[in-house]
């Protein structure tokens, strides 16, 4: 498998998408797929919203629990001696993956508790936690934290309320008519007051690609931190946290083959051994007085009381299965769809294909409204040919707001959606617009 | 769910009273209003009662807002059939209809109380469809609360 890192600069496939053949092959790791719905065979194209589980994600964790289940980090007995080391055995599999080291990766449920942990530790440290070393995350009045417009709610939310707690301001980059950033503001946006820019790397409607470079090289010149929602980007492409040069990121499990309940908070090292924690209790301490507390490096800093263990094995065990399928090869099987889905989309009559034109860059995702038919009626109707899509505003409500819309219809593929799964939808879209009389 | 069954829950007469509403947009002079959102699809709707106080007879039900087929279809309804029947009428047909709607198909409603609301019986087995049905009348009842004796 070759290795290459996906910064922002756009199709990256030099190499081919999957033959039917490997396909076919790929699919049959995932059960699933072969389920009927409404008396159709399931044609799922919901995995922006949560991804299938292959058998050796699944295989990993009942081994693990079979086998090895034990209390981890504690303990001296045999069983949990082999359990800590499956479990950060773990955590090496994925930072490697993500281009980072072990001790900068930090577990949690999901991406949005792991946003929410880093806007509560920097609370945190605004109100003098953590002791000098703290003050670089210090934010309080006349400070900025910015965001977009197209964030996802789990990285909008944490941010407003922690401006909220601290009375720092909330800014944001506008986004445009066709849902691109206006990326000429990011010079007046970015200023000596901006403490944190927290930016989706790809956004979960639109499918479009953040070019990360621009924010990080702008906040290096005010020494603002730089934090990452790397949910629609990890599971799709190869990801370089190290090379993008971001302060923190987080992504989820379950949108990446793994189950739901695991998830990951990336920090720089010396940045996370600098923030105080969030939760604490058990686990996560040296020293304990009637008085206070002394506390453990990263990551076990922020990972107070019981893990999800089972949970964090079978992470690895997906991006042990994504590495060997080769994410080159998963990113140019979803551009290739991705495209498929935007020049299919864009050539059905009442069809408004929201984010990048067919033929500019977007991962395997699309959203679209359709005149004169609500996305949920439109979902029901897909469903009633087993066709799974997302309905509704996918956590993004400023951005559907600014396009006009309360909410969308989203198709979204991974590495083991077809060709031919993206013709039915297509077929589905046209078949409802006739179906609801909206064409005459 | 076949297309059979869908074509059961989007009937024509559906599907007719969400692309040409009755009861849409407001007036002004209502007695009392409320306004009501589903946060999963965004989908919001204003609705307002006139009242005749003498009678207790509510004499108009205006409303806007904006959703899917069955939510636009479902007010449609409700507006046609609470004009002209007091408050008290009105609340029973709302308890018979919610009866309905969440009875996820096994109680069909009730035809001399909800008339042409009958139409939405279909939506009852689609439990994340209950809301949309069920969003003007939620709205009715709270403006029905806020009306008082």
């Amino acid at each position: 498998m070759t290795q290459s890192t996906v910064t922002t600069a756009g199709p990256v496939a030099s190499v081919d998408p999957f033959t039917p053949q490997e396909l076919e092959r790929l699919r049959s790791d995932f059960p699933i797929l072969s389920t009927e719905v409404n008396g159709h065979r399931l044609t799922y194209l919901d995995s922006g919203a949560t991804s299938h589980k292959p058998l050796a994600v699944l295989d990993a964790e009942r081994r693990y629990l079979l086998s090895e289940n034990s209390a981890v980090h504690r303990g001296a007995h045999s069983l949990a001696a082999e359990a800590t080391e499956t479990f950060e055995n773990a955590r090496g599999t994925v930072a490697r993956f993500v281009g980072a080291d072990a001790d900068e990766i930090v577990w949690s449920s999901g991406a949005t508790a792991a946003l929410n942990l880093l806007a509560y530790a920097i609370s945190n440290a605004s109100l003098g936690r953590g002791g000098a070393a703290a003050t670089r995350f210090r934010v309080g009045p006349g400070d900025e934290i910015l965001v977009t417009e197209l964030e996802h709610h789990a990285n909008l939310i944490p941010w407003q309320e922690l401006a909220a707690r601290t009375g720092a301001t909330l800014r944001y980059v506008p986004i445009d008519d066709a849902g691109a950033l206006e990326l000429d503001s990011l010079d007046l946006l970015i200023t000596e007051r901006t403490k944190i820019v927290a930016v989706t790397h790809v956004s979960n409607v639109l499918g479009a690609l953040t070019p990360i470079e621009l924010f990080v090289a702008r906040a290096r010149q005010v020494g603002a931190l730089v934090v990452l929602d790397a949910c629609q980007s990890a599971p799709h492409l190869a990801l370089d946290l190290h090379a993008l040069d971001v302060d923190f990121a987080a992504f989820s499990g379950h949108k990446m083959l793994a189950p739901t309940g695991i998830g990951v908070l990336y920090g720089r090292r010396e940045l996370l051994n600098a923030l105080p924690p969030f939760l604490t209790g058990g686990s996560m301490i040296t020293t304990v007085t009637m008085e206070g507390a002394e506390y453990l490096p990263a990551p076990q800093r922020f990972e107070a009381g019981t893990q999800p263990v089972s949970q964090a094995i079978a992470l690895g065990a997906a991006v042990d299965y994504l590495r060997a399928t080769g994410m080159d090869r998963i990113a140019a099987h979803e551009e290739h769809l991705g495209q498929r889905l935007a020049a299919g989309l864009s050539a059905i009559d009442g069809v408004r294909l929201l984010g990048p034109v067919a033929g500019e860059f977007r991962t395997g995702l699309t959203s679209f409204a359709v005149a004169d038919i609500h996305a949920h009626d439109l979902g029901q109707f897909l469903d009633d040919r087993g066709i799974a899509v997302r309905v509704g505003h996918h956590c993004a409500q400023p951005l559907h707001r600014r396009l006009g819309l309360t909410s969308s219809t989203r198709a979204s593929t991974y590495l083991y959606s077809t060709e031919s799964e993206v013709d039915e939808f297509l077929a589905g879209v046209a078949d409802a617009i006739t179906f609801f009389g909206v064409r005459p | 769910m076949s297309t059979t069954d869908l074509q059961n829950l989007y009937q024509e007469v559906i599907l007719d009273h969400s692309r040409r509403p009755h009861g849409f947009g407001l007036q002004p002079g209502a007695d009392s209003h409320s306004h009501q959102l589903n946060p999963t699809c965004g989908d919001e709707i204003t609705l307002e009662l006139h009242r005749d106080r003498a009678t207790d007879v509510v004499t108009a039900v205006r409303w806007e807002g904006h959703g899917c087929a069955i939510s636009q279809a479902s007010a449609s309804l409700f507006s046609g059939l609470a004009e002209g029947l007091t408050t008290t009428e009105i609340s029973a047909r709302i308890d018979s209809f919610r009866e309905a709607m969440r009875s996820r198909g096994t109680v069909e409603p009730d035809e001399e109380l909800l008339g042409d609301a009958v139409v939405l019986g279909g939506v009852s087995k689609y439990i994340a469809r209950v809301k949309c049905a069920m969003l003007a009348w939620v709205a009715a009842e709270d403006a029905l609360a806020k009306l008082g004796a």
